[in-house]
């Protein structure tokens, strides 16, 4: 990592602009450790939505009034900032409610190709094109150990209504995924390799440069959950040679409610559409329907407006602190983090022995106290952590257990909130009643 | 006394580390209840007095936080203490029961649990104030609670 980490002087700005963070939870400052279920909102990015809805509120894509073009500029303005963002074209950025839906689109949009439906549009999405990517018997989807519900039940349907077969690539006991394994699973049957950037379990970098050209050789579509990654470091999925990427803007310090599917462009106009309605068609009739390219062909019904131009808000606000110093920064407090907590007897962080690269989030177990009970001593000192599966089930059961405790942190968290955190954490099994220094 | 130390009293803390009335055997008619949120589990049984119809005995068996373990460990005690008094519950007793419970438990911090009805399951009491954990304390009750509606709907 190359640029300088954030200072303490610019973080303490940063964290001026978060409302939330002037607030007290049970008699103290509230630190706020759970940025990778979902981030806080800067003042931009609350009063962008509003000032949307104040003033510029109107239906999209039609109507011929002034605030109905002042609405749709600001939608497809939104649309081109997460373009710049990614570094792709307007056109292949859609807007979903979230990442979970994005995926939901892509497996859904598969399993229809499957089937052969024929979905005429202009220019692009023919029975021919959609063809390409049906799926049948013998057909292989792989996924790998650690991933998300999110990025998991989608394939586990699209298998059982295709007669495909999902795979996974393993994790192995320090956390981080078997390459062995990978490049035996990823042969010529595999048609899809869905997986995620970073952990949000281990907080781990997922080795792309091994895995995708895996999929690559073979001519498998890669689908990249970007959820963890997009908040914390440079996103360029162009780059990373995938050919579908999602993230959520509320883990990106924007609104809920709205996602981001990427896609490369000749994919997303050869794949059928998911949800079918207004403002994706050219062409109706009585029997039958003809489709807009991507995006609109992914974007029926009246769109997310205010969380659009909210997310934009949003990625300006990153953009201007610069994602690769982000990154840097998250860099020192992962150090930080993982010293810190690997100095408690009796505390296991999740992948620790993993010697990936990873953002500044930890999972952890605490000997002898479920991670409910411990989540609760944290919270009594006024910090946020996550406890339970973090939708990650089949990930808990490799390591053996059912749930643990998160730590995650955002841009506006100090090295201090970590100490705070690990400091309250080393309280928490001598709060139980059991040895604090005997260590496991 | 800290709202932390409210909610994890000293016998709730006993009874997390050495829980009452764990075992099930293989005739037992059991309930089953999860929270998906945490993991938590609780597999509960009502054993009936064939005599009767009243409760001899409640096992059973789990496993997730402190106050989903302790509350069917407090359950299965008040269960025995009941039945040693010679005053076993009835299946309209333990319904009621449940229902206070869970009126206490949601209450948020409002209705504290009577001690001479509840004995150290009082100690939930404290639970109510924390929204999330509601749950958790409920789990053992809202199996007792549906063996009981099986019961009820069986006829017997």
């Amino acid at each position: 990592v190359s640029a300088a980490p954030l200072t303490r002087a610019e973080i303490d700005r940063l964290r001026a602009q978060f409302p939330i963070l002037s607030r007290e939870v049970n008699g103290h400052p509230l630190v706020y450790l759970d940025s990778a279920a979902t981030a806080q909102k800067p003042s931009v990015v609350i009063e962008a939505e509003s000032a949307f809805s104040a003033t510029s509120n109107a239906a999209v894509h039609r109507g011929a009034h002034t605030l109905a073009g002042e609405a749709t500029e600001l939608y497809e303005d939104a649309r081109g900032t997460v373009a710049r963002f990614l570094a792709v074209d307007d056109a292949e950025v859609v807007f979903t409610s979230h990442a979970t839906e994005a995926l939901n689109l892509v497996a859904y949009a598969l399993g229809t190709a499957s089937l052969g439906r024929s979905h005429p549009g202009r220019g692009a999405g023919s029975s021919a094109d959609a063809a390409r990517f049906a799926l049948a018997e013998g057909d292989e989807i792989v996924v790998t150990e650690l991933e998300h519900h999110a990025n998991l039940i989608p394939w586990q349907e699209l298998a059982a209504r295709t007669g495909a077969t999902l795979r996974h690539i393993p994790v192995l006991d320090h956390g981080g995924l078997d390459l062995d394994a990978a490049a035996q699973i990823i042969s010529e049957r595999t048609r899809v390799l869905a997986l995620s950037h970073v952990s949000n379990v281990t907080g781990a970098l997922t080795p792309l440069d091994v895995l995708v050209p895996l999929a690559r050789a073979v001519g498998a579509l890669i689908v990249l959950d970007a959820c963890q990654s997009a908040p914390h470091l440079p996103l360029k999925p162009r780059e990373l040679d995938v050919d579908i990427a999602v993230f959520s803007a509320h883990k990106l310090y924007g609104p809920t409610g709205i996602g981001v599917l990427w896609g490369r462009a000749e994919i997303l106009n050869a794949l059928p559409p998911f949800l079918y309605g207004g403002s994706m068609i050219t062409t109706v009739t009585m029997e039958r329907a003809e489709y807009l390219p991507a995006p609109q062909r992914f974007e029926p019904g009246t769109p997310r407006l205010a969380q659009a131009v909210g997310l934009a808000a949003a990625i300006r606000f990153v953009e201007a602190v610069g994602m690769d110093r982000i990154a840097a920064t998250e860099h020192v407090l992962a150090a930080r983090l993982l010293a810190g907590l690997a100095r408690i007897p009796g505390v296991r962080v999740l992948g620790a022995e993993n010697p990936a690269a990873r953002i500044a989030l930890a999972s952890i177990v605490v000997d002898d106290v479920h991670a409910h009970d411990a989540g609760q001593v944290l919270d009594d000192r006024g910090i946020a952590a996550r406890v339970g599966h973090h939708c990650a089930q089949p990930l808990h059961r490799r390591f053996g257990i059912t749930a643990s405790l998160r730590l995650s942190a955002g841009i506006h968290t100090t090295e201090d909130e970590l100490e705070l955190a690990i400091d309250a954490v080393a309280g928490i099994r001598p709060f139980f009643g059991f040895d604090g220094g005997a260590g496991a | 006394v800290s709202g932390l130390e409210q909610l994890y009293q000293q016998i709730i803390m006993d009874h997390s580390k050495h829980p009452h009335g764990v075992g099930l055997t293989a005739g037992d008619e059991t309930s089953h209840q999860r929270n998906p949120v945490c993991g938590d589990e609780v597999t509960l049984a009502l054993r009936w007095d064939a005599a009767d119809g009243t409760i001899a005995d409640v096992a059973w068996e789990g496993s997730g936080c402190s106050i989903s373990q302790a509350s069917a460990s407090l359950l299965a005690t008040l269960a025995e203490e009941s039945a040693e008094e010679g005053q076993p519950w009835t299946p309209e007793e333990l319904t009621a029961l449940v229902g206070e419970f869970r009126e206490a438990l949601r209450s948020r911090g409002a209705i504290t649990l009577d001690e001479e009805r509840f004995g150290d399951a009082a100690a939930l009491s404290g639970v109510s104030k924390y929204v999330a954990r509601v749950k958790c304390a409920m789990l053992a009750w809202v199996a007792a609670e549906d063996l009981l509606a099986r019961r009820s709907a069986s006829g017997a």
